[in-house]
């Protein structure tokens, strides 16, 4: 039988938990992790050898290993050399890092996609480099981009779960707090996961919503 | 006096020992041209010949191995105030990019692909130039654009995007991009060689229009009959060299070389 008197009664910590831990966590490092993506996918296609290498060698390390592991290694090993950050930023750094890793090749991947011949429109207007990507090639990027990112950042709701273990106060961890306590691990897991999935799919629907926005300009 | 010479005045335009290679391939050798301001100049050639080498060469989207490009300033610039580019010239990445953005500034492209801004409506690609490079005002730069745009027939286009219009209306809206720079040279890249036939007409047309205006223009194309009508002079080109060139009348009727023979022999004859 479902003890529906705990459902409710765990659903306000779970959500809270969501509320002031999930989301802000997941927010802060996107948005962070697209700067730092935008960064290295232009050092990528930079042309210039020691910053494309430094490129590849970070998106190599961020993908090639787990994120758990970053996260401890950020929370639990950098004490070791006496460097101490709090378990909410130690996950956001991990956590940007690893978007980071991802999206700058979706990033790159979606600046090469713009036909050369923009960029030479762009130049024969009289635009230097800088101004043709900004103004002209990354909002036709930005189009293209939007569906993978959309991915990268529905995953990196679920994996701010992780979190969890380095004692940030979010949604996975107050439903374990609950669950400890009640003892009724199935209930309170399944909820968890439902709450997981409710957010996830508001973010489904941001997306269509962003994907229609900028496809304005598109034959269809 | 030859078509393109204008009395007492120096030329607008003059190119000297043009010269690039892609690798081993020479797909330039020694290019020299001049011509005046308010001339129409065809370059005409099989394709790889290099006349769009050339094209892109005077608007810096290409950068030769050699050769001397001047731009003189005119009536407008003052007589001293000319661009001039040496190829050969040994320069550092930031000196190559500041001699391209020196020639941009003095010719404007139009290209075969349109390549217009696909998130941009009609206006917007108009005045980017305008508003962001040349820091014009706003109002200003929009109400030229309306006045190009209607010249064009496109001022009900303007708030349309390059999706919504056809491959005639894009290209001219394409050349009203590069009109509005207000540069001196207009440089156009096979602006009808993307067109459906019966659009090309509409385009060809507005060419002719600017040609009346007295805008300076070097067209590479395959309109034989537009260079005919329009052109100055016409350059046949091959094989990375000007085999022959002439006024257009001459050319045409009484071509003297037999590669120039058998190309026009092949565009009026494909069969």
């Amino acid at each position: 039988m479902i003890n529906w008197e705990l459902f409710w009664s765990a659903l306000g910590p779970i959500a809270l938990g969501g509320l002031i831990g999930t989301i802000p966590v997941a927010l802060a490092s996107f948005a962070l992790g697209l700067v730092i993506a935008l960064f290295v996918a232009l050092a990528r296609i930079s042309g210039i050898r020691v910053l494309s290498a430094l490129a590849r060698f970070n998106i190599s390390v961020i993908r090639g290993t787990p994120l758990l592991v970053q996260l401890f290694v950020i929370f639990y090993g950098l004490p070791s050399l006496g460097l101490l950050i709090d378990p909410w930023p130690s996950a956001v750094i991990a956590f940007s890092l690893n978007v980071g890793g991802y999206a700058a090749e979706v990033i790159r991947a979606a600046i090469l996609s713009v036909p050369k011949g923009q960029w030479e429109a762009g130049f024969t207007l009289g635009m230097r480099r800088s101004t043709s990507l900004r103004r002209i090639i990354l909002p036709q990027a930005a189009r293209v981009s939007v569906p993978p990112l959309s991915n990268t950042f529905i995953s990196l709701v679920k994996d701010t779960s992780l979190a969890s273990l380095i004692l940030v106060t979010e949604l996975f961890r107050e439903a374990q707090k609950v669950a400890a306590f009640s003892q009724d691990f199935m209930l309170i897991y399944i909820e968890a996961a439902l709450v997981y999935w409710v957010i996830c799919l508001g973010l489904s629907t941001a997306q269509n919503r962003l994907e229609k926005r900028l496809d304005r300009y598109v034959a269809h | 006096m030859s078509p393109t010479e204008v009395a007492g005045g120096s030329p607008l335009l003059e190119v000297t020992g043009l010269s690039k290679a892609f690798g081993k391939t020479e797909v330039l050798h020694s290019i020299d041209l001049s011509l005046n301001k308010g001339s129409v100049t065809v370059l005409i050639g099989p394709s790889g010949s290099g006349k769009t080498t050339v094209l892109r060469s005077l608007n810096g989207l290409e950068r030769p191995d050699a050769g001397i490009v001047t731009i003189r300033g005119g009536e407008t610039l003052g007589a001293d105030d000319e661009v001039r580019v040496d190829f050969a010239a040994p320069a550092k990445p930031r000196m190559r990019q500041l001699q391209a953005e020196r020639l941009r500034d003095r010719s404007a492209m139009v290209f075969q692909h349109f390549n217009l801004f696909p998130h941009k409506t009609v206006l917007q690609n108009v005045v980017e130039g305008p508003i962001i490079v040349q820091r014009r005002a706003r109002a200003e730069a929009e109400a030229e654009a309306l006045a190009l745009l209607d010249r064009v027939g496109l001022a009900d286009k303007r708030d349309s995007y390059p999706f919504e219009l056809s491959g005639g209306q894009q290209q001219r809206v394409g050349i009203v991009r590069a009109l509005a720079l207000k540069p001196q040279l207009l440089l156009f890249d096979e602006p009808t060689s993307s067109l459906d036939p019966e659009l090309v007409g509409d385009v060809l047309g507005v060419l002719k229009g600017l040609a009346d205006d007295g805008w300076t223009m070097v067209v590479v194309t395959h309109e034989l009959v537009f260079a005919r009508q329009v052109a100055d002079e016409v350059l046949f080109m091959d094989g990375g060299v000007i085999v022959e060139r002439g006024a257009p009348s001459e050319l045409f009727a009484n071509p003297q070389h037999e590669r120039t023979k058998q190309f026009l022999h092949r565009l009026l004859f494909p069969l």
